[in-house]
């Protein structure tokens, strides 16, 4: 075991050491869930919820001892496997970004298992749902906690196979079983250049290494072209785009909801999305050592996506897509604090850590909605307050979590990004501004059609069971609180524990907090206004061809459709079809008659030469024994006269001699 | 004394007469006794230079030839007495099982 140790002794610092650990519980669990999940009591949720606990505790050690030790970077790493004299290890690279992710995965994923038990209960593939959830989780630790690009490609793509799994759970429906396939292969789409970014990353570092501190060192060096780091960073992007759901492949989020809404919170909160921004703070020296047109280009496409997609979510009429869309918005937050230097990248993964937590509250929030109403559309359900009451407190404060309504934590990280992007990036600074309006708009719609006016459903709504509201609880709980850690006022922790150099705090600045207040409220009140009282039409369904054109969703699914996917259903598959039956099998074939007429040959000299010979040989053998045999008369004294011939020749011979 | 050319004479008549009872007979008993004749040929031969030369190996030559030509003369006439039993002849022209 290669030990390399940057910072402090390794004594009392068990919990960073061996952070393996936390990738390894819920592999394990996955593993026996699938074994012996049937067979245990229950069904086997039980390995999971024990597994993902241990994993929490021993992550928030870690990043309790991390911050103990005042930052630094924990590598170790053992041989994976060579190629050559090229070395590929795995192991385990902490840094605060880490630590930090580790908890939220953990702490997240978490909640989603125990809130499954009750969700999921009686579901035909009850089982093999836990294992696929503790498989996933495994994946994204896995991408966290990488100490090698070859190893985060591992969790990332074994994480795209969960998700195509999980969004396909009810796959007997084929609007599901769609769905999963469309996230598969556009997030399919976007890791092929991700996959090009890493090699041109190991190509960087001269092929000697892919560790990803390493690399990480060649680059800061500027051993590395700029165009090659320029072009690896925007290959790196690719995936990002892909994973975390950024214009132009966000399509599949959304009909990602298909899936069973557990799994919903837990792609769109700790897994998943965020692996995308994780990967690029994870390598951010690529980013920042690449021209500036790379983090230009990341914060054009941040902007796009993060109005266009909350745009989206104010016409959506199913309670989990406002949530997604909601979700792409606000991982375009995250994007663009990541393309704003290194105060953003500090805002941007404070936005990802409160984000995860009141995006989990939300969507565990609408599950138990779905549960209760058996309808994922808001048009069916409405006073819904009075019958859900801990569902209804609980998704109030997610909502005004991610409105930004101070001291919740979305207020926190939202404020530190519009902060930062006030000092020199005014685009980004208005666009943030519109979509908090927006997003404080959209929720509000949420809130007011679920929980307000007249129930429009069917049957009488139960609240959900105890496995399901505790999440909320401790997820509520956690959405107050977690938004301190990034307070300003409070010496912002955090900034501390996610940045390895020095830390980067934005000025706090009340004038733009306030600003920001402002516009959350303003989004609230003309939402409120808009749906605080029973209308018959939604007004937003009233705008004429702006609607329409939202709830096209600006048409990309169907331009996808007719020019992408069509064509290359119906043309370029026919055209690999002509050419795999034409060309392909026609070498195939030609291969097969060439040695065919090699065969006759050969077929033809064995009958003729081989035989002929072997038959010859027998043929002159009975010709001769043919003639021979007259020779043997029988009779005894013809046999005697041929004797006495050769005796008497004989005689002559040797008496001549 | 008798010279030694008259009985060389003598012994390569008996030779030759014995030679055509071996080829020419068809009683089996008698060919047997036309090989007895040739190598009694044999044996006056020795015993003739035997008694020109002044030297004992012809005569003894001449002694483990009557000894062989017993043994021969035994199992000849035993043979010829086993194919009588089967065949019910002791024509050697009829007895050519082993030809083609």
């Amino acid at each position: 075991m290669i030990g390399q140790e940057s910072a402090a002794p390794a004594a009392a610092n068990w919990f960073v050491e061996n952070a393996w650990l936390i990738v390894l519980l819920p592999t394990v669990s996955a593993v026996l869930t699938l074994f012996i999940g049937k067979r245990t009591p229950g069904r086997g949720a039980v390995y999971g919820i024990l597994a993902i606990g241990t994993a929490f505790v021993l992550s928030v050690g870690a990043l309790w001892q991390f911050v103990q030790h005042g930052g630094g970077r924990f590598v170790k790493s053992v041989e994976w496997f060579q190629v050559g004299s090229f070395h590929v290890e795995a192991g385990q690279l902490i840094d605060g970004l880490a630590a930090v992710m580790l908890v939220v995965v953990t702490a997240i994923s978490l909640c989603v298992h125990i809130y499954s038990v009750g969700y999921m209960h009686g579901d035909q593939r009850y089982t093999w749902f836990f294992v696929v959830l503790s498989l996933f989780t495994a994946a994204m630790l896995n991408v966290v906690i990488a100490s090698n690009l070859f190893q985060l490609l591992l969790g990332w793509e074994v994480m795209g196979v969960c998700s195509y799994l999980l969004i396909g759970h009810w796959w007997e429906e084929r609007e599901n079983s769609s769905a999963a396939i469309k996230a598969f292969i556009t997030t399919r789409i976007g890791d092929v250049p991700f996959t090009f970014g890493i090699f041109a990353l190991v190509f960087a570092a001269g092929f000697e290494t892919a560790n990803i501190e390493e690399v990480g060192h060649v680059i800061a060096e500027g051993r590395a072209s700029n165009a090659l780091v320029s072009g690896a960073a925007l290959l790196l992007f690719g995936g990002t785009i892909g994973k975390s759901a950024q214009f132009p492949l966000h399509v599949w989020l959304p009909d990602a909801m298909a899936g069973p809404t557990p799994v919903s919170a837990l792609i769109h909160a700790a897994t998943m999305v965020a692996a995308g921004v994780y990967l690029v703070g994870r390598l951010y020296e690529v980013f920042v050592h690449a021209d500036p047109f790379v983090l230009q280009f990341v914060a054009i496409i941040a902007g796009i996506t993060m109005l266009g997609a909350a745009m989206l979510a104010i016409v959506q009429d199913d309670i989990k897509r406002v949530l997604a869309y909601s979700t792409i918005s606000q991982l375009a937050y995250m994007v663009a604090g990541l393309s704003m230097g290194p105060e953003g990248v500090t805002a941007g993964f404070f936005h990802l850590w409160t984000h995860a937590f009141f995006k989990a509250l939300l969507f565990l929030g609408a599950g138990a909605v779905i549960h209760a109403v058996h309808s994922n559309n808001m048009s069916e359900m409405g006073g819904l307050r009075a019958p859900l009451r801990t569902t209804f407190w609980t998704f109030l404060i997610g909502s005004l979590a991610l409105a930004g309504i101070p001291p919740l934590a979305g207020f926190w990280s939202k404020d530190e990004l519009i902060t930062v992007a006030s000092d020199g990036h005014p685009v980004l600074f208005v666009t943030f501004l519109v979509t908090a309006f927006l997003t404080a708009f959209y929720m509000t719609r949420g809130v007011a059609l679920t929980f307000f006016g007249d129930y429009r459903g069917h049957g009488h709504p139960h609240e959900a069971p105890v496995s399901m509201t505790g999440p909320l609880v401790a997820l509520a709980a956690a959405t107050v609180v977690v938004g301190f850690v990034g307070a300003p006022q409070l010496d912002a922790p955090f900034a501390q524990w996610v940045f390895f150099e020095e830390p980067h705090i934005p000025e706090f600045s009340p004038l733009v907090a306030a600003i920001a207040v402002i516009v959350a409220i303003a989004g609230i009140a003309v939402g409120w206004g808009l749906y605080g009282r029973r209308r018959e039409e939604d007004p937003v369904l009233q705008l004429g061809p702006v609607t329409t054109t939202l709830q096209n969703r600006y048409y990309i699914d169907r331009a996808y459709m007719s020019y992408v996917v069509l064509p290359i259903r119906d043309r370029l598959s026919s055209a690999v079809y002509w050419f795999d039956r034409n060309v392909l099998d026609g070498v195939v074939n030609g291969a097969a008659a060439f040695a065919r007429a090699l065969s006759l040959v050969v077929a033809w000299f064995d009958r003729r030469v081989i035989d002929g010979a072997v038959n010859g040989a027998a043929g002159t053998a009975g010709f001769t024994g043919g003639i021979l045999r007259y020779i043997q008369s029988g009779n005894v004294q013809r046999y005697a006269a041929f004797l006495f011939t050769g005796v008497v020749i004989l005689a002559i011979v040797v008496t001549r001699i | 004394m008798i010279r030694l050319p008259i009985v060389l004479f003598f012994s390569a008549a008996l030779f030759s007469i014995g030679v055509y009872g071996v080829l020419a007979r068809r009683n089996g008993v008698l060919v047997l006794m036309s090989i007895e004749l040739m190598l009694n040929a044999v044996n006056i031969n020795l015993v003739a230079f035997s008694q020109a030369l002044g030297s004992l190996a012809g005569q003894v030559f001449a002694l483990f030839v009557i000894a062989v030509a017993a043994a021969e003369v035994g199992i000849g006439l035993a043979i010829v007495i086993l194919i009588y039993r089967n065949r019910e002849t002791i024509n050697i022209d009829e007895v050519n099982l082993l030809k083609w």
